[in-house]
């Protein structure tokens, strides 16, 4: 197998540079999901890797080559399209063959090949049938099955898994994620679907606007987020983000709003100074309804009244008013309040998040 | 699984890869070269030589634009185009008369409707030339409809349009419609086609009448189709030269001289290059002063 | 309200019906008639057609006007009638067919899926060189045939209907191609297809239908054309519009309307033809320059 490196690349497309420059190191074997809104430049970026974009600056390595000026076909890559792209006038038999055609295969090797993927991913009776007449995922399953004839050194996947409806495309996810316990080939996967990062990568790139934002395991980027975009963009429901100003006070530094005021709780090399203007993040699922015999202190609990409640079966989000401040919890689905409720809350103060207003970054 | 792909070379981008890259260009590059040289070449060649005094052979010395002066002075143009006023208008007005209300009829649901279709378009897949003889026989003054309809009984009766200098033209326009309106038919019935149902089924519950629906919601939104027929038709009209070629030859005289046909005249075989070219500029005039609008509209619309 | 249920909407009176139909029928008369006549007067000898009427049912069919028309009628000085020019346009309308198509799809391949700065430009000028008036560059051309030593030839006529149906054929391919995704292309390259390769087996198989409307409209056009039949070609190697223009205002002896109606039957038959049996994709290219899609 190999790596990917990607060392300062760069896309312009005439005067306007849509990729800044970016530097990822791919492991062998690894699963790395790029993960960004639509325009963050994934696609690009992945599209760089497998030939199909010029590079317009920087160094391109699949193993120890550098393949910037390497043609698709010899950079031992497959890639799986969010439409498919499978060849409307071949069976997939045919579809599965065709780049081993190319590669002048002896035809009883392409055979053995074909059988030997169509096993893996049970495309057995559909061998003799042509794409019009397959489901979505027996499509996607085609598709894949085209890449994985080719075994190749990479996989790229773009979108795969976004033109399926919703159930199918957990199934899939589970399938994807199968498929790479048992071939162990580097893959780049690209994606705009926060769950599908976080249930498929080892790592996750974020992506924004041409920039990677943040590179971390899925537990990294969800527990200590960079910055303010990858800390709203990640989890769901998003993150709140409360405007505080950070106050010297008798027992070191405190937070304080028009409507809530705490100590910064003690946490070692953070960046946090007096009378700085910052965002304070708290995910909804951090927070939790306060009970008078709980053992916190008061000073960790506020009162809120409940001006939206949507229960949603295991869990429910509640939209709570704390003085001026509109905040998103969210509570075990049997312990939502009534609507209306003034209600005591708390939040976990390990999971505090703060961002400085100015540069956005992660302080805390 | 190592071995065999460590022993897999990468190969580098080959002179091959190189070539690859300018394949498109290259294949391209013919179609290319040609409309530069065959369309806008010699549209600047034939400005130029309208600027000159050639006649038989050409000239190449630029004499201004007395050619164009010439050409608002001479009779016999000012025929042509008053020609191509008339025919474009009937011709135009009626094909889309027609065209609309076949289109209509067509749409309600008709036992036998692709025999019609078929019956209506078929001349379209004729040569001009074939229908330019075909109307010819018929509005013939001596054996043709005139003995037709006197046969019938009304033994006065005259049609001498194809041999009458102030009606000639009408019967290119007969000819003109017979060929065209069908594709015209084609046109607004596929236009209709895409109208969205749900907006007359809303119209229906309103309780409006079907004249009413047709008037105020299905035509108006027929005006995409309006537009491009219109073009369509205009372009037609303006190149219109075979039909009139074989229907009525130009004459009797000059009397159905359009502008196409006056070109060739007197670039082919009166030897006037440079009037017949200064002609030829003012027909692409007319019709880019059509079609640039309507190609503009057409490639901004997102696709 | 049995309307309720309908796609469209329609009336339903009987009188409706009747008037709807009566129309129809007879706006398809006047589509008919012409053709009714040409065939009828085609097989009538010139006795009947002077005693009898246009529209008359003839009573004794003969073939002498067609086999006339075919072998001998007279084109001017010439009198052999439509046959050699019959062939003429048979030899005109197979190489500039095939090739106008064959480019116009690799055009329409190179505009879509290999993106090319200038590509919309050059699209943009291509498809005014649709419309533009031949008149304006029937002189130049002449000049540069004859230059060439083509003047007056078949080939040179070949090469002036594939130069002017290249936009055409382009437009088509161009249009078509643009709904097939340009992923297609991008996993054929992966998959180690190289320019041609992609075009042979992955576009041309595709392409079916659409090299139906390209090829039966290139026939259409050019079986159909006069203009540049009648400038650039002389004598011996003219189509048959041309000689049937000629056959028809030949004006030697007696007008005979049922050569000159066989005649014109026989030009029209092949493109005739070609709509009886392909009228769909006919009508389709007859649409495609003209509503998008």
């Amino acid at each position: 197998m190999a790596t990917v490196t990607l060392k300062k690349i760069s896309k312009s497309y005439g005067d306007l540079e849509i990729v800044h420059g970016i530097d990822l190191d791919v492991k062998d074997d690894e699963f790395v999901v790029l993960l960004g809104p639509s325009g963050c430049g994934k696609s690009t970026t992945l599209r760089m890797v497998a030939g199909l974009e010029d590079i317009t600056g920087g160094e391109l390595k699949i193993g120890d080559r550098v393949v910037n000026d390497v043609a698709p076909k010899d950079r031992q890559i497959a890639m799986v399209f969010q439409n498919y792209a499978l060849y409307p006038h071949m069976t997939v038999a045919q579809n599965m063959a065709f780049g081993l055609k190319l590669q002048r295969m002896p035809k009883t090797e392409i055979q053995q090949k074909v059988d030997e993927v169509s096993k893996i991913l049970q495309l057995g009776p559909l061998l003799d049938r042509r794409p019009a007449d397959l489901s979505g995922g027996q499509r996607q399953r085609v598709a894949m099955g085209r890449a994985m004839v080719r075994t190749p050194e990479v996989f790229l996947f773009d979108e795969p898994l976004s033109n399926l409806d919703a159930k199918l495309r957990t199934h899939m996810r589970l399938e994807i994620q199968r498929l790479h316990r048992q071939l162990k080939t580097t893959t780049l996967y690209v994606t705009h679907d926060q769950i599908e990062a976080m249930t498929l990568a080892d790592r996750i790139v974020i992506m924004r606007d041409g920039y990677i934002e943040q590179i971390g395991s899925p537990k990294e980027v969800f527990d200590h987020p960079n910055n303010i975009f990858v800390a709203t963009f990640i989890g769901s429901p998003a993150m709140n983000l409360i405007p505080m100003k950070t106050k010297n006070g008798m027992d070191g530094l405190t937070l304080e709003s028009d409507s809530i005021q705490f100590p910064l709780p003690e946490k070692e090399g953070h960046q946090v100074q007096a009378n700085m203007d910052v965002l304070v993040g708290i995910r909804p699922t951090d927070m939790n309804l306060a009970h008078k015999d709980d053992g916190i202190a008061p000073q960790w609990k506020f009162d809120a009244k409940v001006e939206v409640t949507e229960l949603l079966g295991a869990e429910a989000l509640l939209d709570l008013r704390i003085g001026g401040q509109e905040i998103m919890g969210q509570v075990e689905g049997k312990d939502m309040p009534e609507l209306d409720a003034n209600i005591q809350i708390t939040f976990n103060t390990e999971a505090l998040h703060i961002f400085d207003k100015a540069s956005e970054k992660a302080i805390y | 699984m190592d071995t065999t792909t460590s022993s897999r070379a990468i190969p580098q981008k080959s002179l091959a890869d190189h070539f690859e890259d300018w394949l498109p260009k290259l294949v391209i590059s013919p179609t290319f070269l040609a409309a530069i040289f065959f369309v806008y070449g010699y549209i600047i060649w034939t400005a130029w030589l309208s600027l000159t005094k050639s006649r038989m052979l050409p000239k190449y010395d630029i004499e201004g634009f007395f050619q164009y002066g010439k050409l608002w002075t001479n009779d016999r143009w000012l025929v042509a185009l008053t020609n191509l006023g008339i025919y474009g208008t009937l011709f135009i007005g009626i094909c889309l008369g027609i065209g609309l209300l076949i289109a209509i009829l067509l749409d309600q649901r008709i036992r036998a409707e692709g025999a019609l279709r078929t019956i209506y378009l078929y001349p379209m897949a004729l040569s001009f030339i074939v229908t330019g003889t075909a109307w010819k026989w018929i509005l013939n003054p001596g054996l043709g409809l005139e003995k037709l309809v006197r046969e019938m009984g009304f033994e006065n009766f005259t049609f001498g349009w194809l041999t009458d200098s102030d009606m000639a033209i009408y019967t290119v326009v007969i000819a003109g419609v017979w060929q065209s309106a069908g594709f015209v038919i084609a046109l607004f019935l596929s236009g209709l086609r895409g109208v969205d149902d749900s907006i007359i089924k809303a119209a229906q519950v309103d309780g409006a009448s079907l004249p009413r629906i047709y008037w105020s919601i299905i035509i108006p939104s027929l005006r995409p189709v309006f537009f491009s027929t219109l073009m369509i038709l205009g372009h037609i009209a303006i190149k219109s030269f075979d039909l009139i070629m074989a229907l009525t030859g130009g004459g009797p005289g000059y009397a159905t001289d359009v502008p196409a046909t006056f070109m060739y005249t007197y670039t082919f075989t009166r030897n006037q290059i440079g009037f017949g070219s200064a002609s030829a500029m003012v027909m692409l005039g007319g019709v880019l002063a059509i079609v640039i609008p309507y190609l503009y509209s057409e490639l901004r619309k997102p696709r | 309200m049995s309307s309720f249920s309908a796609d469209t909407p329609h009336s339903s009176s009987v009188m409706g019906r009747i008037f709807i139909y009566g129309i129809l029928l007879i706006v398809a008369g006047y589509f008919l008639l012409p053709l009714l006549v040409m065939v009828f007067t085609s097989v009538k000898s010139m006795e009947e057609i002077r005693t009898g009427s246009l529209i008359s049912i003839p009573t004794s069919i003969t073939f002498d006007a067609w086999s006339k028309a075919w072998s001998s009628a007279c084109t001017g000085v010439e009198c052999s009638g439509l046959s050699g020019y019959f062939w003429n346009s048979v030899w005109l309308v197979t190489p500039t067919v095939s090739i106008s198509t064959f480019l116009g799809a690799l055009n329409g391949y190179v505009l879509t899926k290999w993106n090319f700065k200038g590509a919309d430009v050059f699209f943009s000028m291509l498809l005014i060189g649709c419309f533009i008036p031949f008149q304006v560059i029937l002189l130049p051309m002449a000049r540069t045939l004859g230059f060439l030593g083509l003047a007056g030839t078949t080939t040179g006529l070949i090469m002036v209907h594939i130069i002017y149906g290249l936009a055409f054929t382009t437009l088509f391919f161009r249009n078509f191609y643009v709904s097939i995704p340009n992923e297609l292309v991008r996993a054929a390259q992966i998959d180690g297809a190289g320019f041609f390769m992609i075009f042979w087996k992955i576009m041309l198989p595709l392409s079916i239908p659409i090299i139906v409307v390209s090829v039966i409209w290139q026939f259409t056009q050019i079986w159909n054309d006069f203009l540049f039949g009648v400038v650039f070609s002389a004598g011996e190697s003219q189509p048959i519009t041309v000689a049937l223009n000629n056959l028809v205002n030949t004006s030697t002896g007696v007008k005979e309307y049922n050569v000159d109606m066989a005649a014109a039957i026989i030009a029209a038959l092949p493109t005739l033809f070609v709509y009886v049996v392909a009228g769909k994709y006919f009508v389709r290219g007859l649409t495609a320059g003209a509503v998008k899609g």
